[in-house]
């Protein structure tokens, strides 16, 4: 046995880390223009930042093992929660998504983004791989009933995030190509069941992404002065602190869901690659130690999270440059607001605790 | 879980999850590819699209109205000023009950329903942060009590502006005319561009007919804005250029005096400078107050001035039609001698009335017993109707209709304010396109008189006597003089004299006889304007004319007493001096006034006296 390193013994993960660090101080830069130079508001948000660094750690702690066994328990809660929520929960922006639980409020479907990929893999490694069909319909039906939940809400960011994060770990498992092709086409044929069953103004999201011209002053206000923005940038943008679009409010939600746009404005073409590089280092370090977790456990639920991530990522930039609908989902460690960076660190928590409590189960 | 066994193959598994992330890495990195390639596309390719879609986002221009230019008269006496005007304006934004507010500012000054009601349609129409008058033409009074309770109520400003106002009010309002509100109608005529900015434009008189001297130029100031509209900073400012100023040809004094004699009368007056149709004075009474126009004038006032049996509105002087009665005498007179049916001395024996032959009608002389022998002088200067009937019997229609063409009779003057209206001069071709009828040989001695269906415009008469003063020149009437330049008060644009043809006549000795014939009604023993000719120390020649309202029967005889107001015979009187070298010509019509000689002539001597003694 070799002498553990001090980072092993904290369990963290340098490079993770690394990349973390760096891409909230790129958050913080960021936000302080978008935010209108508000420096209180970036007092918060680092104050958040710090706070979501801190689980982070505490939950690198737990060895994955112990995740494993709690799994089950988490993801039952959480579908309580999710239930509780459309009784009684409280209205923001008109979805009910709010949970008040007199000190904070709480967004069960943030719990349900990291139960619902812990129960699957704990439910895929138990047994062998590939899965049998059966298992595969037991998966599906763990993974829908959560979603339909949170859609339910609505909020179909989320919703779509946690679906994602189910049908990675599903995909990873080894679902045969066969079931994958056919599952796709299925979906396909069934959008525009989809379509019945979408609230109005998701129908007209879809709608604007397709023709924002049509309305712009309404619908399609958000994607024109967004593209107008990002393409009034050009190869190096406008300089930090120095777009106009985001500054003269023409571009809103510009330090929320939108902030993607104010970064491409100020830092360009440029800036964008070196973003989308600390994301893909991210991701790819997320992937390497997925790769090297020392048990199926590791291995499912360390995808599952980086790719919900990634999800994360492309859904936010395909919006905001206008090749997917409107959905509320926040650009990671840079959108102002606390609840989604808070379950983002968790995950790379677990991700660090995956990497890092491999030689201690070894034992 | 069920309960099946399988073999775990911890190699198998581990390869294949192993197969599956490299997999979703190559995914992922593909689908990362596709939004830098979109990126791409956005920020390099269409870069210089979006750069001027930005540019036009935020960068906004402004116009700022140019100040108009003011209007004079020849004497310098400010005819429309640009007053400082103090109106009380909201700014929703900063106001947190709006309601509240305009409760507790009522208590202060008052405010009508109206202007709340106004108030508030405005505020929904636009940005929070505009702000929205509430009352305009604050008096001193609230200026001053608003400003002492300003720091109670912060978003609620006292705003100075200009508001145009006329000093002389009704004396001048159908000269001056005014301006209000642009209109729908005016917007589609406009060059919207220069008019951006402004709300105000001429609608009558002057103001009207000088608009593209008085406005100005548009001046602009490019802003940076933001999305709500709000002005972030100012980039770029060019300065409005102001509008000329106006300098009419109207002397004050005079058209003060006029106006004075017209007070309590319905009437019109027109004073020419017979050589070159500078209007010295233009009146027609009664007037009215242009200043409520400006803003808009409340429907109930505005209903009374259109319902008022004077109507004030009215500009008689251009677009009231009389008879010209005995005023045409002069006209005809040179038209006698100038086909040759009469010379100066013929005699035309007036018993006081004129048959036709085979007619038992009787046309009768103003002068029941007669004038007895009576010559051309004699006829113009005792107003000898008999000797007219006669004339026109003898000239014709056709010639008659010649002669008072060469006049202008029936035709606009062409004055530069807008709103005029020709007179008729009446013809066999006129009526049988009108009546449908032939032209009787009695209506010929009718017009012979100026009575009939021969009607004249106020400034056309002026005209036509400044034509008798300067032998023959037709002028056009004209308020404008000159425009100079606000700042530095250079002439940049006159007044330019239109080239008219002079009325053709054989013998020009024959002007000075009609001229001598109108010198004898002021100064002649037995002229009708005698009493008006006396102890002037210049000589004066005029016409003195009486139109008839009613037409009286045969055998009835017109007392003014007996007869209603409005049906009381029109006075005019045309005139010029002095008659050597002729300086003003002016018409006077007084409605419902009377005789031409009593109601008109004594003012006609008041105007030269002030006129004459001025110059």
């Amino acid at each position: 046995m070799e002498e553990r390193s001090l980072s092993q013994r904290l369990h963290l993960d340098i490079p993770l880390l690394f990349g973390l660090l760096l891409l909230c101080a790129v958050g913080l830069m960021v936000l302080y223009s978008a935010g209108g130079q508000d420096a209180a508001l970036i007092y918060r948000q680092a104050m958040r930042m710090g706070l979501a660094m801190l689980l982070m750690f505490m939950i690198a702690q737990i060895s994955p093992a112990r995740l494993a066994r709690l799994s089950l328990g988490v993801y039952l809660l959480g579908i309580c929660l999710l239930a509780l929520v459309l009784l009684t929960g409280e209205i923001g922006k008109g979805a009910q998504r709010w949970l008040n639980l007199g000190i904070i409020r709480f967004q069960p479907s943030e719990l349900m983004k990291l139960a619902l990929p812990m129960l699957l893999a704990w439910f895929f490694a138990d047994n062998h791989l590939p899965p049998s069909l059966s298992r595969i319909f037991y998966a599906t039906i763990i993974i829908v009933i959560p979603v339909l939940l949170i859609a339910k809400q609505p909020d179909l960011g989320t919703s779509i995030l946690v679906a994602a994060a189910g049908f990675s770990i599903l995909f990873v498992a080894g679902v045969s190509w066969k079931l994958i092709t056919g599952f796709s086409l299925t979906a396909a044929l069934s959008t525009p069941v989809l379509w019945y069953f979408m609230h109005d103004y998701q129908k007209q999201r879809v709608l604007t992404l397709l023709d924002p011209e049509k309305d712009p002053l309404g619908s399609g206000y958000h994607i024109i002065q967004s593209k107008i923005a990002i393409g009034s940038g050009g190869l190096y943008g406008k300089g930090w602190l120095n777009g106009t679009q985001s500054h003269l409010e023409f571009l809103p939600e510009r330090s929320t869901d939108f902030i993607f746009a104010v970064f491409c404005e100020e830092f360009g073409l440029m800036g964008v690659l070196l973003l989308v590089c600390i994301y893909m280092f991210i991701i790819i370090r997320g992937l390497y130690i997925s790769l090297n977790a020392q048990n199926t456990f590791g291995r499912l639920l360390g995808t599952g999270l980086t790719l919900t991530f990634f999800v994360y990522v492309f859904v936010n930039m395909g919006m905001v440059i206008g090749q997917l609908p409107v959905v509320g989902v926040p650009l990671p460690l840079i959108s102002h607001g606390g609840t989604s960076m808070v379950t983002l660190m968790i995950a790379f928590g677990v991700l660090m605790a995956i990497h890092t409590h491999r030689r201690l189960l070894s034992d | 879980m069920p309960a099946e066994f399988h073999l775990k193959d911890a190699g198998y598994e581990y390869r294949l999850i192993s197969r599956r992330i490299y997999f979703a890495g190559m995914i992922m990195f593909l689908l990362v590819l596709l939004i830098v390639i979109r990126v791409f596309f956005l920020q390099v390719v269409m870069h210089d699209h979006f750069t001027t879609l930005s540019q036009h986002n935020r960068v906004k221009i402004q116009p700022i109205a140019p100040i108009r230019g003011l209007i004079f008269s020849s004497d310098g006496v400010l005819l429309a000023n640009n007053r400082p005007s103090f109106s009380l304006e909201i700014v929703p934004e900063q106001v947190k009950k709006i309601d509240r507010t305009i409760n507790e500012l009522s208590s202060l000054i008052t405010i009508e329903s109206k202007d709340i009601e106004r108030f508030k349609k405005q505020i929904k129409k636009k940005h929070r942060f505009i702000s929205v008058p509430l009352k305009y033409n604050l008096s001193d009074d609230e200026v001053a009590k608003l400003s002492v309770n300003r720091h109670r109520y912060p978003g609620v400003e006292v705003v100075a502006g200009l508001n145009r106002f006329y000093p002389l009010a009704e004396k001048l309002a159908h000269v001056s005319g005014y301006v209000g509100v642009i209109n729908e109608e005016e917007l589609v005529t406009l060059d919207t561009s220069n008019y951006k900015g402004t709300s105000h434009i001429g609608k009558l008189g002057a103001e009207q007919a000088y608009e593209g001297l008085l406005h100005g130029k548009v001046g602009h100031r490019q802003v940076e804005v933001n999305a709500t509209g709000r002005i972030i900073r100012v980039l770029d400012r060019t300065a409005p250029v102001s509008g000329k100023n106006i300098f009419l040809t109207l002397d004050v004094s005079l058209q003060n005096l006029a106006v004075e004699a017209l007070t309590d009368k319905r009437g019109a007056i027109v004073a020419l400078d017979p050589e070159d149709g500078s209007v010295l004075a233009l009146v027609s009474s009664p007037g009215y107050d242009p200043n409520p126009f400006v803003n808009g004038i409340d429907s109930k006032s505005y209903n009374k001035l259109l319902g008022s049996k004077d109507a004030p509105l009215l500009n008689r002087a251009l677009q009231g039609k009389y008879p010209a009665g005995s005023t045409i005498k002069p006209f005809l007179g040179l038209g006698a001698l100038d086909y040759g049916l009469r010379n100066l001395l013929d005699e035309t024996w007036c018993q006081g009335w004129y048959s036709l032959k085979g007619s038992k009608h009787r046309y009768r002389d103003w002068k029941k017993q007669g004038h007895g022998h009576t010559n051309l002088v004699n006829a113009i200067a005792q107003s000898c109707d008999v000797y007219f009937y006669s004339l026109a019997h003898e000239m014709g229609i056709d010639r008659i209709n010649e002669v008072l063409d060469k006049f202008g009779f029936g035709r606009k003057t062409n004055i530069d304010i807008i709103g005029e209206v020709a007179g008729l001069n009446p013809s066999r071709e006129w009526k049988r396109r009108t009546y449908g009828q032939a032209w009787f040989p009695g209506e010929t001695l009718i017009v012979g008189i100026g009575q009939g269906s021969s009607l004249v415009t106020p400034i056309h008469l002026a005209v036509a006597t400044a034509a008798i003063a300067n032998r023959g020149k037709l002028v056009q009437p004209h308020l404008y003089a000159n425009a100079r330049d606000s700042i530095s008060n250079e002439i940049v644009d006159q007044y330019v004299q239109t080239e008219v043809e002079g009325i053709d006549i054989q013998d020009l000795e024959h002007w000075q006889q009609i001229i001598d014939s109108m010198t004898e009604v002021m100064h002649g023993a037995r002229g009708t304007a005698r009493r008006y000719g006396k102890g002037a120390a210049y000589k004066m020649a005029g016409k003195t004319g009486t139109a008839q309202v009613i037409a009286i029967a045969q055998d009835e005889e017109y007392k003014k007493e007996e007869v209603a107001e409005e049906f009381r015979d029109h006075a005019l009187f045309i005139a010029f001096a002095p008659v050597d070298d002729p300086k003003i010509a002016l018409a006077i019509i007084v409605e419902n006034g009377g005789s031409g000689s009593s109601a008109a002539a004594p003012i006609a001597r008041r105007l030269f006296d002030h006129y004459l003694r001025v110059k």
